[in-house]
């Protein structure tokens, strides 16, 4: 069986509508991840030990395990404790977790990076902890981790290819709806790597941007 | 928490961990591979080597790595490749390693002080022979740790290919977690194993990094 590249056009819409969904995920687990992590972060640091220890937990088992056996026990166990959830946000939720995590390590070394005096000169202006860390620790902190938080976006918009397998019917399940009906995975595949590689780039560049912007505003 | 079901499913998830250990070793000795001819061509002095280098890097790290085990698995016959699930599994996962690998040795190797190669031609070394003797054995030390982390997603990754069926931790995971309706149980079980891989062989790095270190 040879190459047929003619097929795409028919089934374009329906790709193009998958590769809608991709980017709304996307951007839906990106917000999740980065204020997940922001949270996660201070709990983290500042958070009484009973609090921290339970998170400490989560955060190691979701650093050592691959993020298709973790999108597996959301959206099953959603189920199985009787939240009846669609798969679009299941796997929001599950993405944005993932990179909830590994977001928050970034944000605890930037924290904790951040002048102890910016603390000390807030604290003695009378601003309470939760308002020192909430006005001057935490935007400081933000400004300093963004390029390494825009790679782990990066990662995230690859690795949404994986909620195709709990059923949210993205850029990768469209493609594999099409090749239900053609039985043409070489050219719809192709034509899904191309799609990705634009948004990519896209990403890519925009965040080249907020780098560029920020590093002026020093 | 139902203990008796997880002592009973148990040897079947030991039994795929072998299985995801035999992909992991495979894949990261093709993604070596992949990465020293990667590496290679980066650094070459040929541009369309440089060019197709730096392509090969783009368009795998561009792409997701279960779209290119798609291509290569159900898209491979098209166009005259048949391989079985597990074949595609370590050619497909270690083509995508070797693309973030081939950029770690070229972020180690730009990390050699510039005074280093050129003190190394002033006296009269040859390129390739300053890049032997020189370069790359300062290089080496800088690129086990970060390789390590490679290696480290690398086993995680091996996951994908549960979505071509090669009968992995993962997949067996997924297919205990559809017959038993029991998922926290099973991702424990399967969560713990490649903890434990991942751990073993963070020892291992660990251990190269302090060998390779002169101070």
């Amino acid at each position: 069986m040879g190459l047929d590249f003619s097929v795409i056009p028919k089934y374009l819409d329906i790709v193009l509508i998958g590769a809608l969904w991709t980017i709304a995920i996307t951007v839906g687990a990106a917000v999740v991840s980065f204020f997940g992590g922001i949270l996660l972060a201070v709990i983290a640091l500042y958070a009484p030990a009973v609090v921290r220890w339970p998170f400490r937990v989560f955060s190691f088992l979701f650093m050592g395990t691959p993020l298709l056996l973790q999108l597996f026990l959301i959206y099953f166990g959603l189920v199985q404790i009787g939240i009846d959830v669609p798969a679009f946000v299941a796997g929001v939720v599950g993405l944005g977790l993932h990179f909830a995590v590994y977001n928050s390590e970034l944000f605890q070394t930037s924290i904790l990076a951040v002048d102890k005096g910016q603390v000390e000169a807030a604290r003695t202006l009378g601003l309470s902890r939760m308002q020192a860390l909430r006005k001057v620790v935490v935007p400081q902190a933000i400004r300093d981790v963004i390029p390494p938080i825009g790679n782990n976006m990066i990662a995230l918009l690859k690795d949404s290819a994986l909620v195709s397998v709990i059923g949210v019917s993205e850029l990768t399940l469209s493609a594999q709806r099409a090749i239900g009906s053609t039985y043409r995975p070489f050219e719809f595949y192709v034509l899904v790597a191309v799609l990705y590689y634009i948004i990519n780039l896209v990403m890519e560049t925009v965040l080249r941007h907020v780098e560029r912007r920020i590093q002026v505003s020093r | 928490m139902d203990y008796e079901l997880m002592q009973r499913v148990f040897p079947y998830f030991l039994e795929a961990a072998w299985t995801t250990i035999l992909l992991s070793v495979l894949t990261a000795v093709l993604g070596l591979a992949c990465a020293i001819v990667g590496a290679s061509a980066r650094f070459s002095r040929f541009a369309v080597f440089r060019i197709l280098g730096a392509a090969y890097v783009s368009v795998f790290r561009g792409t997701p790595a279960l779209i290119q085990l798609f291509i290569l698995y159900f898209g491979g016959p098209q166009i005259g490749i048949q391989l079985d699930a597990f074949e595609a599994g370590v050619i497909g996962l270690g083509l995508n390693a070797g693309a973030y690998m081939t950029e770690t040795i070229r972020g180690a190797i730009i990390a050699v002080d510039k005074g280093q190669k050129e003190a190394a031609r002033t006296l009269g070394m040859s390129r390739w022979q300053a890049m032997r003797n020189v370069i790359l054995p300062q290089a080496m030390r800088l690129m086990i740790r970060p390789l390590g982390v490679n290696i480290n997603a690398l086993i995680k990754g091996t996951a994908l290919v549960a979505a071509i069926s090669v009968v992995e931790l993962t997949y067996t995971a997924q297919r205990y977690i559809g017959s038993t309706y029991k998922p926290f149980e099973m991702f424990l079980i399967a969560g713990v194993l490649y903890m434990i891989i991942i751990y073993v062989v963070g020892l291992g790095i660990a251990w190269a990094d302090r060998k390779a270190r002169i101070i």
